[in-house]
């Protein structure tokens, strides 16, 4: 029990993909102007990473290992990873119209992330099981959006405070960005 | 290197491919959401700039709601009357026509004539200088300047002018974000053929309003006086009544408080149109606290 709880504050604090391993950097700049926008491509990327955790980790283990592929698995995973996507868009389209209104312009968004790539590849390189994956993926996107609404906070902040002209913009973006990431460091003891 | 590798490796990425490709081929098959092909049809005529001035989430909802929900159709604004036709044709329907309004500020307490009590150092945003000390507009009805209003405005029809927000009419295009956007709910939409305005909205009693501003309304009803149901009071503030035409067009000159101007109907009701008598001077000069930063 005690490991999945490590797994978790591991993935969410010490090493966070945004700010500590720098995977999903597109969305996080790119969707972090305002916090509607943000809240619906985390709920997008919280459900993508923990269903692409348990896709690909079947597809290694059941598929590639047993042929001896495993040098395959980075295409094998982009052609899974995208074509998953696309399913979860068409099937919630049908079944849940709602949820796809409100996370419905994310999903291809996602197919882009390289956060859903990174989870994929180190639950094979940390050779977690099954539900060590799963539970590893749900924690790494839980991470993920801690990141994206704390940056959005600070950057609708920021825009309001008027920086100087030459930050304005993505400048400023980043530094803040750099900054977090900074601050994001202290969490590096936490768990051994 | 064996053959049988390479047999082995692109049957399995293939067959991966290929499952995938297939499921994918079904899950649009038989998962395809039916989507009205007049909806799509509603889509392309709508001028798709997502403004929301109809009061839907885009104009891919609008369109939903006019074919499916029988929402109204003449809710499109910046459209005007092409897109509302082909609506109207679209649907089967008459097209009655609703006449385009614009938004128009109803202040002109620019920084000569309103002055400001304090000096506001703060982020230059109107809802944040509102929230420190009532703002820094001695009149705490008036408009702050700080362009809340024109950062939002999708077609840049907001001008300021001596630190007053001014909306062009001919750029217009009806969305109402600014009248959402001032904290001071100044802002109101007017039928684009109606050009004369009360531009003050201060409730303050005459004495107050002369204290804070050099065209404010005092309230002497004036306007009721020479041109009836035109004008309504709310409390010490005249109103323009809209739906009733103003006759006696005599009140803009009369109005004691200059607060009744009358401007083209493609001309932004300036500042300076709330004096149509230049050489009169102006008996309460400005106090010396204008420097307010915009």
């Amino acid at each position: 029990m005690i490991s999945y709880v490590l797994i978790v504050i591991g993935a969410v604090l010490v090493n966070n993909f945004v700010l500590t391993r720098f995977l999903g950097i597109c969305p996080f700049l790119g969707v972090s102007k305002k916090l509607g926008t943000a809240l619906g491509m985390c709920g997008a990327v919280i459900f993508v990473m923990t269903a692409a955790s348990a896709v690909t980790w079947a597809l290694q283990h059941k598929i590639l290992n047993p042929l001896g592929l495993g040098y395959m698995q980075t295409i094998a995973f982009i052609l899974v990873i995208a074509s998953f996507v696309q399913l979860v868009d068409i099937a919630m389209k049908k079944s849940a119209p709602k949820l796809h209104g409100a996370l419905g312009i994310f999903l291809p968004l996602i197919t882009t992330n390289c956060a859903v790539m990174g989870v994929a590849v180190l639950n094979v390189q940390l050779k977690y099981s099954f539900i060590k994956a799963v539970v590893f993926g749900f924690a790494a996107s839980l991470g993920f959006a801690l990141a994206l609404i704390i940056f959005t906070g600070l950057r609708e902040k920021i825009d309001r405070a008027n920086p100087p002209r030459a930050f304005q913009g993505v400048a400023i973006a980043l530094v803040t960005a750099g900054l977090l990431s900074l601050a994001f460091m202290g969490f590096a003891t936490l768990v051994k | 290197m064996d053959i049988n590798n390479i047999l082995i490796t692109s049957g399995a990425i293939g067959g991966v491919g290929l499952t995938c490709g297939t499921a994918l081929a079904l899950a649009a098959k038989f998962l395809a959401v039916k989507e009205d092909p007049r909806v799509e049809a509603m889509d392309e005529i709508l001028p798709g700039a997502n403004c929301g001035g109809c009061g839907f989430a885009g104009c891919a909802d609008y369109a939903k709601a006019v074919v499916l929900d029988g929402a109204a159709i003449n809710l499109c604004a910046p459209g005007g009357n092409e897109v509302l036709e082909l609506i109207a044709e679209a649907m089967g329907q008459e097209a009655s026509a609703e006449e385009k309004r614009v938004a128009v500020v109803m202040c002109a307490g620019d920084s000569e004539k309103a002055p400001r009590k304090h000096l506001y150092n703060g982020v230059a945003d109107c809802t944040a200088a509102a929230a420190v000390a009532g703002g820094d507009k001695l009149c705490k009805y008036g408009c702050l300047g700080y362009g809340s209003c024109a950062r939002v405005c999708p077609s840049g029809a907001i001008e300021f002018k001596n630190g007053v927000a001014i909306v062009h009419p001919d750029l217009c295009i009806s969305c109402s974000a600014c009248v959402r956007a001032c904290p001071r709910n100044l802002i109101k939409m007017v039928p684009v053929s109606k050009t004369i305005h009360v531009v003050c909205s201060s409730k303050d009693k005459g004495p107050i309003v002369k204290k804070a501003c050099q065209v404010g309304c005092i309230g002497c009803r004036m306007c009721l006086k020479l041109a009836g149901d035109a004008f309504e009071m709310e409390g010490f503030l005249a109103l323009r009544n809209y739906d009733i035409p103003v006759e006696n067009e005599l009140i803009v000159e009369k109005c004691p408080g200059k607060c009744i101007v009358k401007c083209g109907a493609s001309e932004a009701p300036s500042p300076e149109a709330t004096e149509p008598t230049p050489s009169e001077p102006s008996t309460e000069p400005a106090e010396a606290t204008t420097e307010g930063q915009t």
